[in-house]
């Protein structure tokens, strides 16, 4: 990894511990301010925070460990943090000092870390937050004794106001390289691991009683309170689905409009590119390669920040541990923990923020059969093809006279796609991903006004790194995609009447030159339509043709399904190249829907029934047909196995499917 | 009795863990060790994980996890 500053290596390394919702983050940017990076520790996803830390005339290195409540390695998170504690990570030396940041609302759960911290023999300045908060309750604290009893520096301070800051600064610098007694070591009899836990909590206990004053109205506090209404039976339920409509309706529909103006502002880019280019292969590979397949992926940007926002918001406010332990009972019995509930529900938008956002499930194994399912849910890049399928077939029909049928038929896919991970997650953690239960056992943390920086710090930091980790693949997956789409290029042939209407226009009837124009644009959607049918793609749809035959597709479907390997929305535009449309159409447009409808086999059948149409939707509900999902599971798994597992059970269950679909309704007597 | 049957709102103590397994471990490094003060919250809408309450924060665990935590009523 590079360091932060290219020409000074920081002289110090002090790492930043502490429990989750102690505060940490809040102290980190006090101390670190702008100047600081985020990456992930080398082949984990955990995120590795560093910041630049002026500690008098020396520059520290500050390491912001993930949120922990122990150091038993049991999770990767406390794995990772007692790497960085013994130097084991890459180029990280071991830290000359940690900070335990404590919260004194929660003062014995914090310091069971602390003693764990003091047996790495690392200086430890105790960081005391949340004091106001504490003593506000009527209870008291005395720093010193505190001290005194756990044989470390105590410091309280409030980040938020610098309050504390410079002894706090102060009391770590004079640590640096000094070697002292170790505070406290567990009784070397001590074997079993219970017991070690025991005579923590034992010496915690003892200093916390000397050190704190309370009073015993501690109880019925305003999260207890609050949770009342919003983990009740009843109230809490629907609270909390209102809750997620308002994410879901956020990143599906409220994401449209800068979505759109991305696209348009990506379309705009390549129409300049093409006028300031010389037209030919490199142009061609800029615009409609890089430009387009790029651009398709970072149209989804405002989808992630949104949800991404949310997700901080809802952790950062202490709700999401909430959400989890309202749904934990459900989520279960399909052996999920209910931490995976708002991944899955994200993914109805786009599977991409919804993989990335299963980091909030701790269990590696629980948060993998998340991944694995979550592009089973019908996302929003499928609408445009269940749209113009449905518009081509099903458009004016009804159910029992009043239900459209487009309608039923459209919930049918979801149902399918729910119906379908609920079985695949329960068939994992039944095998691949058999563990033993993993413990639920969670804190549901003190409901907080979210710090906005905070929130925002963490929005843009996430979307910087899907936009790192995405781009390299799917750039590449974009120029192979383009390329076999493009080559072999067609002869420049002198059949194709050339259209020069620039002067005819002027002294032409206004009749022959649209007329003109309208030939010269069949001429080129032919011209279009011919290339792309001859490219590797048009010969891989004849290749594939024999096996997706079973499944009522022709070559030119073959196609279709070959180039919305880049994106499933790309299946409309391949069509409407295909039966000579032109690409530029949209969904619902009339050419191409009637196109569809007339278009004909050899033999003088059509190719499509509405059978055909359905079989084709089942297909895109079960397929793997998006590279960017590809791209971020693989970086998030981090395992090519995992990538191409999930791709591979989801194209044979997809052909299954649709071979059901297709030769079930044509042994029922439709198509 | 265990902290499974343990009434809502009831208060009582820790006496003893049973078993070692990563759940009774994870529990023991939250604070509920054998001494300690307990209290059910409430549980979930489907009856289950439960709320509890232990030095002084809120703790969600699932009933089985609590079966293994063996409690005595204060008076």
């Amino acid at each position: 990894m590079k360091s932060l500053q290219t020409n000074q290596k920081p002289e110090i390394v002090i790492a930043l511990a502490g429990n989750p919702n102690a505060g940490k983050t809040t102290l980190f940017n006090a101390l670190t301010g702008m100047k600081q990076k985020v990456a992930n520790y080398p082949g984990v996803t955990v995120e590795r925070k560093e910041g630049i830390w002026k500690l008098g005339d020396k520059t520290a290195s500050l390491i912001d460990l993930p949120g922990l409540y122990s150091l038993d390695a049991t999770s990767l998170d406390e794995q990772i943090a007692r790497d960085v504690l013994t130097g084991k990570v890459e180029n990280l030396p071991k830290p000359d000092a940690i900070i335990a940041v404590v919260d004194a609302t929660n003062l014995e759960r914090n310091l069971y870390l602390v003693t764990q911290l003091f047996e790495y023999k690392i200086p430890v300045v105790v960081a005391l937050t949340m004091v106001d908060v504490f003593e506000k309750e009527k209870h008291e604290i005395d720093a010193e004794k505190l001290s005194e009893m756990l044989g470390a520096s105590v410091v309280s301070i409030k980040a938020s106001t610098g309050h504390g800051i410079d002894e706090l600064e102060e009391k770590v610098g004079a640590k640096i390289g000094k070697r002292e007694e170790i505070p406290f070591v567990l009784n070397e009899s001590t074997e079993n691991g219970n017991a070690k836990i025991f005579e923590r909590y034992n010496f915690i206990s003892n200093a916390v009683q000397e050190s704190v004053k309370h009073n015993d109205l501690e109880e019925h506090n305003f999260s207890e309170k609050l949770d009342r209404i919003l983990t009740h039976k009843f109230f809490g339920l629907l609270i909390l689905i209102g809750v997620l409509l308002l994410v879901f309706q956020t990143i599906f529909s409220w994401a449209e409009l800068p979505m759109n103006l991305l696209e348009s502002g990506f379309g705009a880019l390549n129409e300049f590119v093409k006028t300031k280019l010389p037209e030919g292969i490199l142009a061609d590979l800029i615009t409609d390669g890089i430009i387009a397949g790029v651009g398709g992926i970072l149209v989804f940007l405002p989808q992630i920040l949104l949800l991404f926002l949310f997700i901080s918001l809802l952790e950062d406010t202490g709700y999401m541990a909430r959400a989890a332990f309202l749904l934990d009972k459900l989520m279960s019995k399909f052996g999920l923990h209910g931490k995976a509930f708002l991944p899955l529900m994200s993914s109805f938008a786009c599977a991409i923020p919804g993989v990335m956002a299963t980091r909030t499930i701790e269990n590696p194994k629980d948060r993998l059969a998340t991944i694995m399912i979550a592009p089973l849910m019908s996302c929003s890049a499928r609408l445009p093809v269940y749209t113009l399928l449905i518009a081509t077939f099903f458009a004016e029909q009804k159910v029992f006279g009043f239900l459209s049928l487009g309608a039923v038929l459209m919930l049918a896919m979801y149902a399918i796609g729910i119906i379908a991970a609920i079985i695949v997650a329960f068939a994992l953690k039944k095998t691949l991903l058999k563990s033993e239960t993993p413990p639920f056992v969670m804190e549901l943390p003190p409901y907080r006004m979210p710090n906005f920086r905070t929130v925002f710090q963490n929005m843009f930091q996430r979307a910087g790194l899907f936009i790192k980790r995405a781009g390299t693949v799917i750039l590449a997956i974009s120029i192979v995609l383009w390329a076999l789409t493009y080559f072999p290029r067609p002869a420049e042939n002198a059949e194709t009447p050339v259209f020069t209407t620039t002067s005819e226009e002027k002294c032409l009837c206004p009749e022959t030159a649209a007329r003109l124009k309208d030939e010269a644009k069949k001429a080129e959607d032919e011209k279009q339509s011919l290339a792309l049918q001859n490219s590797y793609a048009g010969q891989l749809g004849h290749a594939i043709e024999p096996y997706i035959e079973p499944l009522g597709f022709d070559w030119k479907i073959g196609i279709a399904l070959i180039s919305s390997f880049a994106a499933r929305e790309v299946l409309v535009s391949t069509l409407s190249i295909i039966y000579n449309v032109g690409k530029d159409v949209d969904a619902e447009s009339d050419t191409l829907t009637n196109a569809i409808r007339e278009a004909k086999r050899p033999d003088g059948s059509a190719v499509w029934t509405p059978l055909t149409a359905i079989t084709l939707m089942v297909f895109f509900v079960l397929a793997m047909q998006c590279m960017s999902t590809i791209a971020i599971v693989r970086r998030e798994t981090n395992s090519w196995k995992w990538t191409l597992f999930m791709v591979g059970y989801m194209t044979v269950l997809a052909y299954v499917a649709a071979f059901l679909t297709y030769q079930g309704g044509k042994f029922l007597g439709f198509g | 009795m265990t902290l499974a049957n343990l009434e809502i709102g009831t208060e009582a103590k820790v006496t003893q863990i049973l078993g070692e397994t990563p759940a009774t471990k994870r529990l023991m490094e939250m604070g509920v060790v054998p001494g300690v003060k307990v209290r059910v919250v409430k549980s979930a809408p489907f009856g289950d994980p439960i709320e509890i309450r232990v030095r002084g924060y809120s703790l969600a665990l699932r009933k089985s996890e609590a079966e293994t935590i063996e409690v005595q009523i204060s008076n």
